[in-house]
């Protein structure tokens, strides 16, 4: 089952949420929250205290094989698109064979749009995108256990301004190793 | 320990609450040539007050685009009282209506008492004493707002309401989010949520006690529903793939949302209680954005099934979805009018993206505002404004406009992104 209570963890979540939300004003607060929140590391945000994810190992100790993680980890994407273009095959086979060869290591697909369009639509773009890219590393022979994709639309912008140029850099797929 | 953990929670929320955030600041865009004119007497002993009344409630009446306060250097006399009132004064005045009070401190207590009139009637319409500490005197503002307002439309006021919204500060991996809620003209704003990945989509639950919305926290998207005074909080789904877009059934016991959890995003409704889950949409396009109608017996959604994004309304007496907006290339994110007979959405065209109404008896749509990147309209509870988020030189700013297009206002924040701004239910 998937739907996982949230119950015994929110008094911390919450203090370590508000925590975060104080030290960004303030900040002098971090030695009174130590006592009480019990997890000490002040500003980390809430992300750290659910331990959600699953099957996602950490993958420290592969890093240092003999072929390293491509470097390039971002393709991009026209507007309204989420066809592969031509000069970002490269990119992909490079993942592809680092996969394959290090079939332990996990990989994160994150799928980004441009701020044009409504956010929870431009969700939906962004998860085609890296569907896409996906649907590419399983051509390839990459094992779907091995990929996860997460859509963040427009919300986690590479660039703010207004202009192709920037609407550009925000089209894409980032490999999150 | 999980006793002491809350309180702690419950301190901090308050510590924050007490630090001076940026407030958003209204500044009125487009007046309404319709907008009746109204005289607010400053009250007497209220330029003693730590919160001037009469200029919140001048505030309040202007930006709802229905009224036109007189600016105070044109107010002939000031009088308090009804008794002193000259009406001819503000007969030359072409004041329709005026506001007289004044307020007294009583052992540390407020007493507010005021009095509407109507100028042409020579008529008392209103007059009461509203009790208020001084924290509650913002608020006492607003419910005479309310009072006045109603009195005069036959519309119940919505200035006693807040809002919730979501702000972005950075780029990248180094932007921080956090979801505020505020009164309705922007004040008392507080920091509920805060975490370095985004939070999306805020949605009042129909009493006003909760609010569900997208968090991001875990690395990836998960609904949350918090209780809104005491801040705790349950994560409601975390499906594969995307979670995204909750919506509240109007009973308050479902939430409609949208999850790509079998490979494409599809509306789905959720009983909170059982956590039961129910498919309602099947196709190979993207489906998202679900909004009850105020009956609750159909939802509108988002859907790219005829190749660009439109509104469809799903029965769920027979459970077909049709089509509902056909003009123009991409219509998104509808919202309902409380009388369940319009709604609004983003509507795109050459220059950008905007507001529009689509009356549904009609089928006519109208385009509200001029702005080109407008998202995210949340109809307030009595369906006068509409808020919505835009674009003011590089920053997201909340912008709103009356229902008809005819008056408009902007609440620019200082700082950061401002976006996705949802108007509560009433709250009492």
């Amino acid at each position: 089952m998937q739907l996982k209570p949230y119950a015994q963890g929110f008094a911390v979540a919450i203090s370590l949420a508000v925590l975060a939300g104080c030290s960004s004003t303030g900040g002098t607060q971090d030695g009174s929250m130590d006592g009480t929140s019990g997890t000490g590391t002040a500003g980390s945000g809430s992300a750290s205290s659910q331990g959600m994810e699953s099957g996602q190992g950490t993958s420290g100790s592969e890093m240092s094989d003999r072929d390293a993680i491509p470097e390039e980890r971002t393709i991009y994407f026209a507007f309204d698109r989420d066809t592969i273009r031509p000069e970002f095959e490269s990119v992909l086979e490079a993942h592809a064979q680092y996969l394959k060869n290090h079939p332990n290591t996990d990989v994160v697909l994150e799928g980004h749009t441009d701020e044009r369009g409504t956010r929870e639509y431009n969700l939906g773009l962004g998860e085609r995108r890296a569907q896409a890219v996906e649907q590419y590393l399983s051509v390839e022979g990459v094992s779907s256990s091995q990929i996860e994709i997460v859509s963040y639309g427009e919300e986690r912008p590479a660039a703010r301004g207004h202009d192709e140029e920037s609407y550009a850099q925000n089209r894409r797929v980032v490999f999150s190793y | 320990m999980k006793r002491l953990n809350l309180w702690a929670a419950a301190l901090l929320l308050t510590l924050c609450a007490g630090m001076a955030h940026a407030e958003l600041t209204i500044e009125i865009t487009k007046g309404s040539d319709q907008a009746i004119p109204i005289a607010i007497v400053p009250m007497e002993g209220g330029d003693e007050l730590p919160e001037e009344v009469s200029r919140i409630v001048g505030n309040d009446l202007e930006r709802s685009g229905r009224f036109k306060p007189l600016s105070r250097d044109s107010l002939i006399s000031r009088p308090s009282n009804s008794d002193d009132v000259h009406y001819q004064d503000w007969q030359q005045l072409d004041s329709e209506y005026l506001v007289v009070g004044k307020v007294e401190n009583q052992d540390g207590q407020y007493r507010i008492q005021y009095e509407l009139l109507d100028v042409n009637g020579e008529d008392r319409m209103l007059g009461e004493v509203v009790t208020s500490s001084r924290d509650q005197l913002r608020d006492s503002a607003h419910y005479i707002s309310d009072q006045i307002f109603e009195e005069i439309t036959g519309i119940r006021g919505a200035f006693s309401t807040s809002i919730a919204y979501v702000t972005s500060n950075g780029v990248d991996d180094n932007i921080k989010y956090a979801l505020n809620i505020a009164d309705s003209d922007g004040h008392n704003n507080q920091e509920i949520l805060s975490s370095d990945e985004p939070i999306m989509s805020p949605a009042w639950s129909p009493d006003g006690r909760k609010l569900a919305y997208v968090s991001f926290e875990t690395g990836r998207p998960a609904i949350y529903v918090q209780n809104l005074s005491t801040g705790q909080r349950i994560q409601l789904t975390s499906f594969e793939g995307i979670n995204g877009a909750p919506a509240w059934s109007p009973d308050g016991r479902k939430l409609a949302m949208s999850l790509s959890k079998d490979g494409q995003p599809e509306i789905y409704v959720m009983d909170v209680g059982s956590r039961d889950l129910t498919r309602l949409t099947h196709s190979d396009a993207i489906d998202t954005e679900p909004e009850w109608a105020p009956n609750g017996r159909s939802l509108i959604f988002t859907s790219d099934r005829s190749g660009n994004p439109q509104i469809y309304r799903y029965n769920l007496g027979d459970e077909q979805a049709q089509r509902i907006t056909f003009t123009g290339s991409y219509n998104s994110r509808g919202r309902f009018n409380p009388d369940g007979d319009a709604i609004f959405m983003v509507t795109r065209d050459d220059d950008g993206f905007h507001i529009a109404r689509q009356d549904l008896d009609t089928d006519r749509m109208t385009v509200l505002t001029d702005s080109n990147w407008d998202e995210s309209p949340s109809v307030a509870p009595n369906g006068t404004m509409v808020i919505f988020a835009t674009q003011e030189g590089t920053r997201g700013v909340l912008g709103a406009v009356s229902d008809d297009g005819s008056a408009s206002f902007r609440l620019p924040s200082p700082q950061g992104d401002v976006r996705e701004p949802a108007w509560s239910p009433f709250l009492d």
